[in-house]
């Protein structure tokens, strides 16, 4: 197994550099919303590549990855240029591009594979990419570009922000978007060409993306997002120069990023805001809080219908008026009991301090906002009810607050219509009642 | 103009200026001479080229025949004298970004390329967002505002500016009444320390109560001058009325001919 040798090192750091640096820059690439653009560019850079070698004969790593500079580049313009002079959109320019600058390239690989010094021409490692074949110069003419690149971010890391945040106003302030934008995808171009030997031309977008959309469910904050997204491409690229040095017929570029994928698929699941498991939890934890408030709503109804402070309910007779089956109303009975809002003994239950007290702002909150839709004609009477009844979980006492100011101004009587004794609407579940 | 206009003591004074998008003008020949330290309104049907007076003043999109002064000076001469409100759907408000570090964006064009704000750029910044009634929301995600709340970061970001001229692009579009309220206060605490402020509007109940001067405009100035004098029904008729049908179908016309159609 090669292991710790020098060689081995060699392919290793190279790998962690490009995934670092991919990770950097697909942060601003993703946000910029130019993640394609950076796949058109590498599929576009094949045919530089390879009329490169024929040009030169020369398999230096500067002098193939400078033809494939010029071709990517080329390329884009052409799709800048078909979409400004055509009525053909940018998705389908871009496709036509990458698909004639790809085959285009495959076919004078084809070509040189085949013709005498093509044999050890090596150069198919820029299809899937090879970290195996990264040696002591590589290393070197990358290292060059990644400081180069990555000083660049730092420098102009404000700018850059601001650019993808508000193109105009960075304008009105007099910094040149187009400058800021031509630098910042300069800066893209030269990671995805330093990314082709190890990732290969396919795949090498997708280090620049998927690191980058993994990071933004962690964080919230631009420059912690940089630094999670080149820490997950720099994983990436230390595991696939890894297993593809193990098993040295698997190409790294497509481990690199089954890696990156996997990474994207845990932080889309686990992450702790935007991931869908927390997504799932808050739907639950809404739907449980409306439930309850349902419940003690109920409660205070019913019991000022009798015009009596602390009634005993019965469940059945809420399991009534609240059109739920027994066993939920039950379910919720014992959370709430739990809550110190009801206490429960047998088959009925008995609202304490806190629970009445949570239930007349339910209640109130409710009516306020359903006269408030009446009085301003948003709505038909019959329409109101279940508009209210999704509306006052989430209306906060300041909210009920300007409601109230809002009504008072306008000399609607407050009291009489949020007092608890005052009205007869009964207690309807939203949607059940038709 | 009736009198000879001192470009000196003058924020905002525009000359002859013609603006069009893909050969298609939107703004005719728009005169207007802002006196200083008023509160300006722009008002005028859809499409009439509100925003993009606002924009042809800042050079954000160029002018087919004229020019801007502002105070005498070309607008690239006087940029650090202008605060500029966008209109708020114009920024994507999922960008990852702090409510200080958008307001802290008010002070780049002071700062320069390359450098970081400083120290005193903060407390400019953290200042404005008091001032809007935000600095408990300094450390808030953008995405976890409020559209009132993202207009009111907006504008601490043009106070950031510290400027002697606003231009704002519907500041009160799609914000609550408190919002509204907030900013219009804001707005008249500048107006007495002299700023000028022109600001694109859209509601008509509100003019008088705002503004102390308005221009009208439907793809030209209609009338321009103070409150009292130019809201008029008979203004607000050839505004928002006739449709300036010779207008627009001439400018469809040109548009046509550019591209070769007719």
């Amino acid at each position: 197994m090669p292991v710790w040798d020098i060689t081995f090192q060699f392919v290793l750091l190279g790998s962690v550099l490009i995934g670092c640096t991919s990770g950097v820059l697909g942060t601003f690439a993703v946000l910029r919303k130019r993640s394609l653009l950076g796949d058109a560019l590498a599929h576009a850079a094949l045919p530089g590549v390879a009329l490169a070698f024929m040009l030169t004969q020369s398999k230096a790593l500067p002098v193939l990855l400078a033809g494939a500079t010029m071709s990517g580049v080329v390329g884009v313009l052409l799709i800048q240029v078909i979409v400004n002079q055509t009525r053909i959109k940018a998705d389908a320019a871009l496709g036509i591009v990458l698909s004639v600058f790809f085959g285009g390239g495959i076919v004078l690989l084809t070509h040189i594979q085949q013709s005498a010094v093509g044999n050890q021409s090596g150069l198919d490692k820029f299809l899937f990419g090879q970290a195996a074949s990264i040696v002591a110069s590589d290393l070197y003419a990358m290292s060059v570009m990644v400081v180069v690149v990555l000083v660049l971010v730092g420098l102009f890391f404000k700018e850059f922000s601001a650019l993808i945040f508000d193109p105009g106003f960075l304008e009105s302030i007099g910094f040149a978007p187009r400058w800021v934008d031509l630098l910042l995808m300069s800066l893209i171009v030269l990671t995805v060409m330093v990314g082709l030997q190890a990732v290969g031309v396919i795949l090498v977008a997708a280090m620049l993306i998927t690191p980058a959309v993994s990071a933004r469910f962690w964080t919230n904050h631009l420059l912690k997002m940089v630094f999670i997204s080149a820490l997950i491409g720099g994983l990436s690229g230390a595991t696939g120069a890894w297993i593809s040095a193990l098993a040295p017929r698997i190409p790294t570029g497509p481990v690199m990023v089954l890696v990156a994928t996997g990474i994207f698929v845990i932080s889309a699941f686990l992450a702790p805001q935007r991931g869908l498991i927390a997504r799932w939890r808050r739907l639950r934890a809404n739907h449980w809080r409306e439930n309850t408030q349902h419940f003690l709503r109920a409660c205070v109804e019913l019991q000022e219908q009798v015009r009596q402070e602390m009634k005993e309910i019965a469940l059945t007779e809420l399991a009534q008026v609240m059109y739920e089956p027994l066993y939920r109303v039950r379910r919720l009975a014992k959370y709430l009991v739990k809550n110190r809002q009801i206490e429960i003994s047998g088959d009925t239950i008995q609202l304490t301090e806190k629970g009445y007290r949570d239930g007349v702002f339910v209640l109130k909150s409710h009516r306020l906002w359903e006269y408030y839709l009446v009085y301003r004609s948003i709505l038909e009477e019959d329409h109101v009810d279940r508009s209210a009844d999704e509306v006052e979980h989430i209306l906060t006492p300041e909210i009920i607050e300007r409601l109230e100011s809002i009504l008072v101004e306008e000399h609607i009587d407050v009291e009489n219509v949020s007092s608890i004794h005052a009205t007869e609407s009964g207690f309807r579940k939203a949607g059940q009642d038709g | 103009m009736p009198h000879a206009i001192d470009d000196a003591i003058t924020p905002i004074h525009i000359h002859d200026m013609t603006v069009a998008y893909h050969k298609k003008p939107v703004l005719w020949d728009v005169d207007l001479a802002v006196p200083e330290g008023k509160l300006v309104g722009i008002v005028g049907p859809n499409g009439a080229g509100k925003s993009t007076m606002i924009k042809a003043i800042m050079d954000l999109v160029p002018k087919a025949s004229g020019w801007v002064r502002i105070y005498g000076r070309s607008f690239a001469q006087m940029r650090q004298s202008i605060g500029y409100v966008p209109q708020r759907e114009s920024v994507d408000w999922d960008f990852p970004i702090r409510a200080l570090d958008v307001v802290l964006m008010g002070r780049y064009g002071h700062v320069g390329w390359l450098r970081r704000p400083g120290k005193i750029d903060r407390e400019i910044a953290e200042s404005a967002l008091e001032k809007v009634g935000m600095a408990d929301y300094r450390d808030r995600q953008i995405n976890q505002l409020s559209g009132g709340q993202q207009q009111r970061v907006f504008l601490a970001r043009a106070l950031a500016q510290d400027a002697r001229i606003y231009l704002m692009d519907e500041p009160f579009s799609g914000v609550d009444a408190a919002t509204e309220r907030a900013i219009i206060e804001i707005l008249m605490e500048l107006r007495s320390r002299d700023k000028t402020m022109l600001v694109v509007h859209h509601d008509l109940q509100t003019v008088s109560q705002y503004f102390d001067w308005l221009v009208l405009i439907n793809m030209r100035v209609v009338a321009a001058g103070d409150t009292a004098t130019v809201f008029t029904e008979e203004n607000l008729n050839k505004t928002y009325g006739g449709r300036l049908t010779v207008l627009s179908d001439a400018a469809q016309a040109v548009a046509d001919h550019q591209r070769g159609v007719s």
